[in-house]
Formats: C-alpha cells, sequence, structure tokens
C-alpha cells in the first residue's frame, strides 16, 4: 500500500495536513485531511473578564476578527440580558460588511480567482495575485489593492483597529460615526459597488463562458450532497450579521430553523484521534462517517452553504445575481464545490449594497450607541463568519467573569465536507499512482473553494499551497516525492 | 550587523530574499503585512518575498536542503506551541542570516500564551470531553500517532506550555503588536532594504509608550474605584486611568498611535513592556497601586486594602495578556 501525504503548511489554528492511501493498483483507498494544531482558546477563555472576550477570541483568527469579535459581543448582549440601541446594531453590522468586502476580495483574488484566471494547470509560480495582475492588467491589481483596503479601511474606522478590533461592548459599541467619517466611508463603498459588479463580470467573462470550466464545476468530483446551514432573516434571505439558523436539505427543503441559543440541541462535534479538529453534524441525523447524503448529518456551511440554506438576498442586485446563480447551475441546491467562489462574489455584492443601506441610514451618526447591562449570566451569539456559521457561547459568574466557553467556528462547521472533498477529488484525479502537479492542484482547489482557514497562509500575495506529497512502497520506504515549492 | 550581511549589499545586482512564516498564530500579522497595500509593489521590486519560505518560490526545491544563511531575512510569527512549531523556528533559523520575531505570539507569547494557565491535559479536557456540544462516550483524545484501517497518521506533540520564539532560537530582532504596526513593518521592510538595521537584539519600534500617544488628556491621577469598561455610561475626554478604567498604556511600548484609546477603548498590552522593564504586568500593577493611592497603605485598614484589591478581577488576563509566557511568573505550576 502507498501513503501519499500532502504537507501543506498552512492553517487553521495553525496548520493542515493531507494523507490519501492508495491501494495496490495505486488508486485512492481513503483520505484524511488532518489538523495538526490546537491552541486551547476554550480553556484559558475561562477566568478572563466577559469583557475582554471580543479581544481575545478575534485572536484566532486574523483573517476574520471581526466575526470572533461580533459573535462574542452577542453572546455578551445576552449574557448580560442587554440589547444594544438600534444604531449600535447597525454601527456593528455596517463594520460587518467592511469585513466581507475586504475577506471575500481577499479570497477571490489572492487565493481562489488564480486557479480560474490563470488556470488550473498554470505553474505554481504563476498561479497567484501576482499571475492575476499579470493576465488581468496591472490596473486590475491595483483596483483589487485599493478595494480590499477600504474594506479594511471601513472596519478600522469603527472598529479602532481592523485587526483585532475593540469596539465591540456589551450593549453596544464604543465609537460612534462623524459627519465626515459618513462621508468617507460614503465614497468608498460608492466604489465598491461598482468593484463587485466588475469582479460578477470577471467571473462571467474568464469562467462561465469557458465550457471547460463550467464541465469541471458540474464534475462528479467536486459534487457533494449535503445538508447546507446558514443565518436568515425573517424572509429567509441570507443575513450575515443576525437572524436564525436554517438547515435546508439535498431538496432544498426546510429541515429545521432555530435560533442560536437552542445549538446544542441541533448539533453536536465528533472526536477524531487522527486530527486536533473536530467534526460538527446534525443531532436530528447522528454522526455516520464521512459521508454525505440525506442519512448523513454532515453539513455545509460558508457561501454556498448560506446562499442554498436560504430563499433570496436581500438586495437588489445581489438577488438577481442569486436568481441567475440557480438558473445557470441546474437548480436548487447547488452542491457543486467550486461554486462557492461563485457564490461568493454574489455575497461580496450584496455586502455593498447593505453598506450603502446603512451608511445612508438616518440612525447611523446617533450618539446613543449604548445601553447599560443587567446581570451576567449565560449567552449565545451566532453570526455569519465569511467561511460560515461561527457560534459563540459563554457562562458567566456572578463578577461577570468566563467560567465556561464554547465554540464552533466555521471552518470546523465544514470539516467533514472539506475531508470528503478532498477524497472525492483524489479518488476521481489519481489513477494507477499517477500524480502531477495539476493533478494535486485539482484536488487543492476542492478544499480551497471552502477558504478554509488553514489555507489562509495562501493569503499572501505570492499565493500558491505549498504541498508536498510523499509516496511510499509497500515496505513504507520513500519511492518518490513530489512539491509545488 | 554582520559582516556577512554587509556583503550582500555590495551585490546590489542580487535581490534580497525574505521569507515570512508563521506557528501558533491567527494570520492577523499576514494581513498587517498586507496592509501595506500598495507599498507592497515597491517591496516586489526590492526583494523576492518567499512568505513561508518553504512554499512559494519555485528556486527553492526545498527548504532543509537549502544552504545554510541562504534566507536574507526571516519574519517569524506566532508562538510555539507544538513540536512542528518547533522543528520549523529552529530550520528557519539555521537557512536565515536575519531571524526576526514578528508579531505578540513570536515576541512575548501572545494571547495563546495565556493557555500556560493550564496544561495539555486542561486544555484536551475542555476541548474534547467538557463540552456542551460535544459527544464523545468513548473519551476520544487526539494522539500523535494512530493506526486506522489504511495505514497510519500522525499528528505533532502538542506541548504543556507555550514559548516565545526566542525562547528556542537566537533571535535577532523584534518587531512587537497585535498586529503590528502597519507604519513598524513599512520602517522595518524600508531599513532592511536599504541596510539600516540597527545592532541586533533591538526592537524594531519607539521607545516612547502608548500613553505618550494618546489622545486623552491628562492630569494628576487618584482613583478611589476601579471600573469595568461596561460600567462606565459614556467614555469622557480624558485619561481612561482617571475614569477608574485599567488602561495599559504607561507601561506597554508605543508605536501603534494609540488606536485603540480612539476608539474610547483602553490599552490592552499587545505592544509589550515599555523599555528598560523587565514585566509590563508588574510595571503596570505597581502604577495603579500608586493611583488608587495604596501606597499610603500604612494608613488603611486590611479591610479597606482588601476592598481596592478586589476590584482587580484577573490580574492575569488583565495585566499580562499578551506576555504570559515571558514574564517573571511564566506559567500556572501544575500539581
Amino acid at each position: 500500500m502507498k501513503t501519499v501525504t500532502i504537507d501543506p503548511i498552512t492553517r487553521l489554528e495553525g496548520h493542515g495536513k493531507i494523507t490519501i492511501f492508495l491501494d495496490k493498483d495505486g488508486n485512492v483507498d481513503n483520505a484524511y485531511l488532518q489538523i495538526p494544531e490546537l491552541r486551547g482558546f476554550e480553556r484559558f477563555s475561562q477566568g478572563r473578564r466577559a469583557e475582554d472576550m471580543p479581544q481575545i477570541t478575534s485572536r484566532i483568527c486574523g483573517v476574520c476578527p471581526v466575526a470572533h469579535h461580533f459573535a462574542s459581543t452577542k453572546a455578551l448582549d445576552e449574557a448580560f440580558h442587554v440589547k444594544p440601541p438600534a444604531a449600535a446594531s447597525k454601527l456593528r453590522e455596517l463594520m460587518y460588511c467592511g469585513y466581507f468586502i475586504y475577506d471575500h476580495i481577499l479570497h477571490f483574488y489572492f487565493l481562489g480567482g488564480p486557479d480560474f484566471v490563470v488556470g488550473p494547470d498554470a505553474p505554481a509560480s504563476q498561479r497567484n495575485i501576482l499571475g492575476v495582475i499579470q493576465k488581468a492588467g496591472v490596473d486590475v491589481g491595483k483596483e483589487v489593492i485599493k478595494h480590499r483596503a477600504y474594506g479594511q479601511k471601513i472596519t478600522a474606522i469603527l472598529g479602532g483597529k481592523a485587526t483585532h478590533p475593540v469596539c465591540g461592548l456589551p450593549g453596544g459599541v464604543s465609537k460612534g460615526l462623524d459627519k465626515e467619517e459618513v462621508q468617507e466611508i460614503k465614497e468608498m463603498v460608492k466604489s465598491c459597488v461598482d468593484f463587485s459588479k466588475f469582479s460578477l463580470k470577471l467571473f462571467d467573462d474568464v469562467v462561465l463562458k469557458n465550457k471547460d470550466y463550467v464541465d469541471m464545476i458540474k464534475s462528479d468530483p467536486y459534487n457533494l450532497e449535503t445538508y447546507n446551514m446558514g443565518l436568515v432573516d425573517a424572509r429567509n434571505k441570507v443575513n450575515f450579521y443576525d437572524g436564525m439558523i436554517r438547515v435546508t436539505d439535498q431538496n432544498a427543503e426546510e429541515f429545521l430553523k432555530f435560533s442560536g441559543e437552542d445549538y446544542t440541541k441541533h448539533v453536536s462535534e465528533h472526536v477524531e484521534p487522527w486530527s486536533y479538529m473536530k467534526f460538527p453534524y446534525l443531532k436530528k441525523i447522528g454522526w455516520h462517517g464521512l459521508k454525505d447524503g440525506k442519512t448523513s448529518g454532515v453539513y455545509r456551511v460558508g457561501p454556498l452553504g448560506r446562499l442554498n440554506a436560504a430563499d433570496g438576498m436581500a438586495t437588489p442586485l445581489a438577488d438577481t445575481e442569486y436568481k441567475r446563480f440557480y438558473e445557470t447551475l441546474g437548480g436548487k441546491p447547488v452542491n457543486s464545490t467550486l461554486a462557492y467562489h461563485w457564490a461568493r462574489l454574489i455575497e461580496l455584492l450584496y455586502a455593498t449594497e447593505r453598506a450603502t443601506e446603512l451608511i445612508n441610514d438616518s440612525d447611523i451618526t446617533s450618539k446613543h450607541i449604548r445601553n447599560p447591562v443587567g446581570e451576567p449570566s449565560e449567552g449565545v451569539g451566532v453570526v455569519e463568519a465569511a467561511r460560515g456559521t461561527l457560534i459563540h457561547h459563554y457562562n458567566l459568574d456572578k463578577n461577570g467573569l468566563i467560567e465556561k466557553a464554547n465554540l464552533i467556528v466555521a471552518t470546523t462547521n465544514n470539516a467533514g465536507a472539506i475531508t470528503m472533498s478532498i477524497r472525492d477529488a483524489a479518488k476521481g484525479m489519481i489513477k494507477k499512482g499517477e500524480i502531477n502537479n495539476g493533478i494535486l492542484n485539482k484536488i487543492e482547489m476542492a478544499f480551497r473553494a471552502y477558504d478554509p482557514c488553514f489555507a489562509c497562509a495562501t493569503h499572501s500575495l505570492p499565493g500558491g499551497m505549498p504541498m508536498e506529497i510523499n509516496i511510499y512502497d509497500k515496505n513504507k520506504k520513500l519511492y518518490k516525492t513530489i512539491k509545488n515549492f | 550587523m554582520s559582516k556577512e550581511h554587509k556583503k550582500e549589499k555590495d551585490t546590489p545586482d542580487k535581490k534580497l530574499k525574505i521569507a515570512f512564516y508563521w506557528a501558533a498564530s491567527c494570520g492577523g500579522c499576514e494581513i498587517a503585512v498586507l496592509d501595506i497595500n500598495e507599498k507592497i509593489l515597491d517591496v516586489v521590486a526590492a526583494a523576492d518575498i518567499l512568505f513561508w519560505p518553504v512554499a512559494i518560490d519555485t528556486k527553492y526545491k526545498d527548504v532543509e536542503a537549502m544552504d545554510d544563511k541562504n534566507i536574507d531575512v526571516c519574519f517569524f510569527n506566532g508562538a510555539i506551541r507544538t513540536s512542528e512549531n518547533e522543528h520549523i523556528a529552529k530550520l528557519l533559523r539555521k537557512k536565515s542570516k536575519i531571524l526576526i520575531s514578528f508579531g505578540a505570539c513570536a515576541v512575548h507569547g501572545g494571547i495563546p500564551g495565556l493557555a500556560n494557565l493550564a496544561n495539555r491535559e486542561e486544555v484536551f479536557k475542555t476541548a474534547y470531553l467538557d463540552n456542551p456540544s460535544t459527544e464523545n462516550h468513548d473519551k476520544t483524545l487526539p494522539k500523535t500517532s494512530v493506526k486506522v484501517k489504511e495505514g497510519e497518521l500522525t499528528l505533532p506533540e502538542f506541548y504543556d506550555t507555550v514559548k516565545s520564539l526566542d525562547q528556542v532560537v537566537d533571535v535577532d530582532y523584534f518587531l512587537p503588536g497585535c498586529p503590528p504596526p502597519t507604519k513598524l513593518i513599512i520602517d522595518a521592510l524600508d531599513a532592511i532594504v536599504k541596510n539600516k538595521l540597527p545592532e541586533k537584539g533591538s526592537v524594531l519600534a519607539p521607545l516612547k509608550s502608548v500613553c505618550d500617544e494618546c489622545r486623552f488628556e491628562k492630569s494628576e491621577k487618584s482613583i478611589k474605584d476601579i471600573k469595568r469598561v461596561y460600567e462606565v455610561d459614556k467614555i469622557e475626554e480624558k485619561c481612561l486611568l482617571e475614569q477608574g478604567i485599567i488602561c495599559l498604556g504607561p507601561c506597554t511600548r508605543g508605536g501603534c498611535d494609540a488606536r485603540c484609546l480612539d476608539a474610547n477603548m483602553p490599552c490592552t498590552g499587545c505592544g509589550g513592556p515599555t523599555p528598560n522593564s523587565l514585566d509590563q504586568g508588574a510595571k503596570m500593577i505597581s502604577a495603579l497601586a500608586s493611583i488608587l493611592g495604596l501606597e499610603a497603605e500604612e494608613k488603611m485598614s486590611d479591610e479597606e486594602v482588601d476592598k481596592l484589591i478586589e476590584q482587580v478581577r484577573d490580574i492575569v488576563g488583565t495585566f499580562y495578556k499578551y506576555t504570559l509566557p515571558v514574564s517573571l511568573i511564566n506559567r500556572r505550576v501544575m500539581k
């Protein structure tokens, strides 16, 4: 038996590692995604001051600190029995849109996009943002840098800092907006709407008009029929900041709808000895191993999960794109993993449209941005991180210190699905022990689509997922090594 | 500055080779590098960037096979949490002429360093066993080596104690902050490109404190009560300490322009201790004691002293949020 280890020096709370076992014919027997790192936030949160949690937990992820910051702040609202003033909720949501703008741009142009724009078989040294700039032009490159920076800037104006913001407090936010700041944000947001439209058009031209790519999107190795999860508003439209958790089934019908505080009734996590990451599943169905379909409790979150779990987008342009998405890809639900990229761009457009609504809201300059808190108790906060549903759950003691914290982070929700996508892509691509860099990249694409946090390492200028495949013969002797670095 | 590095400068046709790597960290340090925005294009012109040296540039076939000191400057962020982190730290030290400890986690242990209040057993127990959403009747815990039906799977060892980078390898420079402020990153890159780095062991940040950069007006500080930040109805335009809110500004190295204070929130100390201060938390505790009038302790009853001290909740998390692994008392003693 041969063992293929793909050891990306990357990260979810650290780094990721894929081990693929080949059978005697050189075909894939099984594949494992291992997360070899843990930092222990749930443990060392114990004893901390409750108000420190939005800043402590943002350090779980420096790519999506705003998601942790507000999941935490919302858990504190609940725990202190306080409802923030309307203006504070709007300021938080506006900042949240800023975060989606920079994060989704980052993923599409720096990480996922290069596979399509430059091409899946292009040399690794070109499959990066510099390759995108080369192909699409320097002007596009500058626009990408500019608009990612706008997203960061909006977040920084509202949060103090973009990476590891500080504004979240139980009952509101610490900082409001003045008229100059409003004007500055208005201009940036306007430009971001146009840039989102441009990005969707780029996707249209480069991907959807290329039959090979569309075939690839629809092909079997990239398909997974799981349940889908995401937050929805009162009309079942996608919402990032607030709402009910909705789960839809393989026929796109509502399977569950619950509020955050009931998450333990509906979601459980399974532990495997070979990974530090847990595997969440729907309690009602149960854990039946790494398989898809109705009888498996595995679900997907993130852009595709959210679109599938909702009935549409709450803003007009994004909603039109939403309809086109399903018409083009053959109806609901869309099960193609590679469709995550398109879904992400539709969400980018929604984030910019929603930001436009919020920055033009008359409440947005209100000085009433905090309400007094009540007695500390227990609270659950749920938001949609860029990568999916994020749950924070705290128990506070009478002095407002953390007794217990439980966190289910976005990428963890996708743990089962990502592992299966890698396995299926490997099974579909590796035949008779034949492995080359193109095949390797197509396996990477299966999990890069999720924008998994352990792939954050590739959120970098040069891009490219560092991977190493070690092939061992039956006697466990190294037979061949393939690297893309 | 080593002779070797000067020699490098004498051959200007040869581009600088820069590397970035992360260990136990969140990725915020990488985002901070991206936040230099369009300046990144200047850096690309002056240097070959290898964010993650084992990764990107196709000229590097194998970091382990590289000649020693092949990388000119390596920015290393993240704390040392697992055997894998330590292995890569040692490897990169060997392959780099200059190693820069980048960001709060590498420099001081950072927030993940708070895990030194526990050990592996307790971290595992909380994550995998004693957890409201985890179903684990068999009490399965991750193991460094597991036999599955197809073969063997391995994981790096999770250590009991978090360490800063310079606790496992020799470090040339330190760039603190969580994440390091954009301006300090640009200054550091500029110094590297122009070969103007200061003497080995320097902290690449200003000597002043966050207090020196803060917009709030300060007067003689004397307070009777400590308040939690959510207990204050409205932040007034004056020093937060004077309003009773614990702010680590006086004991924290600046360079950040006191951004958190601009958002009306206290400094929590991510820049680490001010120059010539051994222990950030100890310095702040002593500063706070004087503000609270504890110097006049002999005139107070024990009850009064206790009452004052009791107002400070979570001493470790408040005063050592980013620096526990490098502080004088750097972990909880486990029985």
